[in-house]
């Protein structure tokens, strides 16, 4: 009884900095309708603002001064991030933002990293709370009774204000209609810079406060995200009193997962948000969303047509030209090239679900890696050939996308984009702990492909051969009168369904033919290196595919594969620099700033000005 | 007061607004009236520039609107009343009213809740119950309210009869009278001509996005025709 009250104590206090990072997070998605990714980047600086400034101040209100000086530092920040990448970009179409949140990721990581160098950095004690309490006869530190106090504070003043003051008022109605609180003469700029400010602050004053039981290091940025998102989401987008209930609930959850199964605990959270969704798929306090309805942005799209003759010839040519590569290239372009084409198709499945499907997948990354380890698990423990395991691996993807998408086609948009990430990090973390199996973070090696392939130039045509196949295929479907369902049912699900089309039937149809091209990436990258590891199902990998899909652009047809293209080529430049990510992270936000169609949209709108290409009829 | 000048309006390719122009005088309630389609919207939201216009004019009290942002053409005064009310249903009714106020303004009438309760008894009973739980008559009755509290000079009112019980059309009527009496300048749309009748000074009829006619509402009456040929009987 007394390890059970001191079990959930832990937990609460655990479940403080989770609270604020998520509160922040949803509040700013609620008004401004934008995922901030960067939001644990967010935190991550509060951490490392709080400990350069307790180094500085002394005492009792050096500590608690620095946490508040680091929390109102970090909204600065936020505005700053606000006025600069994201305000020129609000109109750009729907979570396009997103990526620009992402190129942000990259910039913070590598400043965090020249101003507070590589090494991990213990937080100091908090002065006068270095010790235990005893309670029911069990240590709890001092600390963690501080914070258990201060949490719900905080939660009272936030809630204080949003129910009580005008600001709270605005914020609610904003996250409702904001274009007609614009009309009622309300500045929606100032608006957002304001909830951008207090999210980004609410984010830094966890990282600050979390301090003393953990300390600030560079990978903090993502592991605080996925905790966060999975917060907001079971508590219910933009509600503060679900943030809060749901930041207990996983927070007491993994204390007691620790002492009991603690080779589950990663999974045990996503299980919880699972169910939770299953029953109330908008959170404990969520509200149905109604993005769309009005405040629509962006031009409607335009019709996406076959391949001109033109386009053909170049496409064609330019498949001569890698066709005659192994002639010409080095080996290390055989190898990039590779690479590259494994990310087009990877890119392209994700764009079909995405731009054709309206379907945005935060976790696309199950498929790829699901893939690469169906193949890899079939070498491995019953010794596949090679050529049977790389065909049976699209098919496992497949699988396991029929089953994922059954569920998580129930929700719509941020909704249905959580659960994709959530079902993504059930895979990854079920990689990295069922050890035994998968090798967890060990991986599975010597899975290579068999004698007649394993050549780089055979492997090299092998690739191609799949992956312009796979893109070709993913073509030809969205031309084909099941690619004109997805985008009715996209478009308008109501209306798609009175012509008597199964929209649901069609998703999931779509869904499971994009997991499975995903798999035959997958298959065909674990051939290429010859070992697959976790973080292959990683999120990183995920948000990899949705930038270059958004990148590229969204609305045409060729964008995800020439923005992989792009970013791949350009990463294998970039990498060989120390500070990769920060050109990596500008050169992202450059694009979406001033390229809001993505590459490909906007080359066209280019070509369009200049005379090239045909003229829209108006 | 209001000047629209030559506006075209489109919604992606679709040519909505077509060479428009009018006038609203001060002190005066303009009738826009047309079938359904017609443009009245589109015209209400291009002049508080929620659409932008492609090319014309959009002047008030001389002034030059046009491409400003919405919040901007509200701050000079303009109050908009939109057409499918649009409150913030999770909201209380003291808050939409909250969510409505601006600073008072010269040459305007400085709104209270307390007034705009008087205004309209039925909102005074539900001033704390959420936005979705109001009947559509007495949601229609807060979105006017909400308007009046950023104490406009000139209210866009959006097809304020649509879909309310007759009772609440009449008093409607009599709020919008008491607003002119006040020297509130008023551009209604509408499709009810009945209502136009009681409460305006001037009708412009649309038709497919071009104005049909402008005039008093005596010469409209003077000619049947035109009645008969632009709106639904």
């Amino acid at each position: 009884m007394e390890f059970f009250v001191a079990q959930i104590l832990t937990g609460l206090a655990n479940a403080s900095s989770l609270f604020l990072v998520a509160c922040g997070l949803s509040l700013i998605f609620g008004v401004t309708r934008i995922v901030n990714f960067a939001h644990g980047s967010l935190y991550m600086l509060g951490a490392y603002i709080g400990l350069t400034l307790m180094e500085t101040l002394p005492g009792h209100v050096g500590f608690w001064g620095s946490i508040l000086l680091a929390g109102i530092a970090v909204g600065l920040i936020g505005v700053v991030i606000e006025m600069l990448v994201l305000r020129p970009v609000y109109r750009a179409p729907e979570l396009f933002q997103l990526v620009a949140t992402f190129g942000v990721i990259l910039v913070i990581q590598d400043l965090a990293l020249m101003i507070w160098g590589p090494e991990d950095q213990l937080g100091p004690r908090a002065p006068g709370l270095r010790g235990v309490f005893r309670i029911m006869g069990e240590p709890i530190p001092k600390y963690d009774i501080v914070l258990l106090i201060i949490t719900p504070i905080i939660a009272l003043a936030l809630w204080y204000m949003m129910a009580r003051t005008r600001l709270g008022v605005l914020v609610r109605a904003a996250t409702q209609d904001r274009e007609m609180v614009g009309a009622l003469g309300v500045n929606q700029a100032w608006l957002f810079t304001g909830v951008f400010a207090l999210g980004s602050a609410l984010a830094g004053l966890g990282g600050a406060l979390q301090l003393p039981k953990g300390g600030a290091d560079l990978l903090m940025d993502f592991t605080i995200l996925t905790p966060v998102f999975v917060v907001v989401v079971i508590g219910g987008m933009g509600s503060l009193p679900g943030a809060y209930l749901a930041a207990i609930i996983i927070s007491v959850l993994n204390v007691f997962g620790v002492t009991y199964i603690p080779q589950s605990t990663l999974v045990l959270m996503f299980l919880v948000m699972i169910v939770v969704l299953m029953i109330r798929p908008y959170g404990l306090f969520g509200r149905e969303e109604v993005a769309g309805e009005h405040g629509q942005v962006g031009e409607p799209e335009e019709p996406i047509k076959p391949a001109s003759r033109q386009t053909r010839l170049i496409v064609a040519a330019g498949l001569v030209l890698l066709a005659l590569l192994p002639l010409i290239g080095s080996n290390f372009a055989l190898v990039l090239s590779t690479d590259i084409l494994i990310f087009c198709l990877f890119a392209a499945s994700l764009h079909f679900l995405l731009g054709l499907g309206g379907m945005v997948s935060f976790g696309h990354a199950a498929y790829y890696g699901g893939g690469a380890y169906v193949a890899a698990l079939l070498v491995t423990w019953t010794n596949t050939p090679m050529e049977l395991a790389f065909l049976l691996a699209p098919f496992g993807a497949g699988l396991a996308a029929i089953i994922i998408g059954w569920v998580c086609l129930r929700l719509t948009g941020v909704y249905f984009a959580m659960l994709t990430l959530a079902f993504a990090q059930l895979l990854w973390s079920l990689v990295w702990q069922w050890q035994d199996v998968t090798g967890g973070d060990d991986g599975l090696v010597n899975i290579w492909p068999s004698d007649w392939l394993n050549n780089n130039t055979a492997f090299f045509y092998f690739a191609l051969l799949f992956s312009v196949g796979g893109i070709l295929v993913l073509r030809h479907v969205a031309h084909s009168p099941f690619g004109y369902a997805l985008r009715a049912a996209r478009d308008s699900q109501r209306q798609a369904e009175a012509t008597g089309i199964d929209t649901q039937r069609v998703k999931l149809l779509a869904f499971t033919f994009a997991g499975f091209m995903g798999g035959l990436a997958g298959a065909l990258f674990v051939f290429s290196k010859g070992s697959v590891f976790p973080n292959e199902l990683e999120i990183v990998r995920s948000f990899d595919a949705l930038i270059v899909v958004f990148l590229g652009g969204v609305k045409t047809l060729a964008g995800g594969v020439v923005g992989a293209a792009f970013f791949k080529g350009v990463e294998d430049i970039l990498t060989r620099f120390e500070y990769w990510r920060l050109v990596m992270g500008l050169l992202i936000i450059f694009v979406v700033v001033v390229a809001p169609e993505g590459i490909v949209g906007s080359l066209r709108r280019a070509a369009r000005r200049i005379g090239l290409g045909k003229e829209q009829p108006s | 007061m209001l000047e629209v000048n030559h506006i075209n309006s489109f919604y992606g390719k679709a040519h909505v607004l077509r060479d428009l122009s009018l006038d609203v005088p001060r002190g005066k309630v303009v009738a826009l009236l047309g079938r359904n389609g017609a443009g009245k919207s589109t015209t209400m939201k291009s002049i508080m520039q929620l659409v932008r216009p492609q090319s014309g004019s959009v002047m008030f009290q001389g002034q030059q609107i046009t491409g400003l942002l919405p919040h901007k053409v509200a701050k000079m005064g303009i109050g908009y009343v939109p057409e499918d009310r649009r409150i913030f249903t999770d909201l209380t009714v003291s808050e939409n009213l909250v969510v409505g106020q601006q600073p008072p303004r010269e040459g305007a009438v400085t709104w209270t809740e307390d007034m705009l309760f008087d205004l309209f008894p039925n909102l005074a009973e539900r001033r704390n119950n959420r936005g979705k739980a109001l009947s559509g008559g007495e949601q229609q009755m807060l979105t006017i309210a909400r308007t009046l509290m950023g104490n406009p000079l000139f209210v866009l009112l959006d097809e304020p009869s649509e879909g309310v019980a007759p009772v609440i059309v009449e008093q409607m009527a009599r709020v919008i009278q008491q607003l002119k009496s006040e020297g509130l300048t008023v551009l209604l749309s509408e499709q009810n001509l009945h209502f136009a009748q009681a409460v305006a000074d001037m009708a412009v009829i649309i038709e497919s996005g071009e104005r049909a006619f402008h005039g008093t509402l005596a010469e409209l009456n003077a000619q049947p025709e035109v009645r008969d040929a632009f709106l639904a009987a």
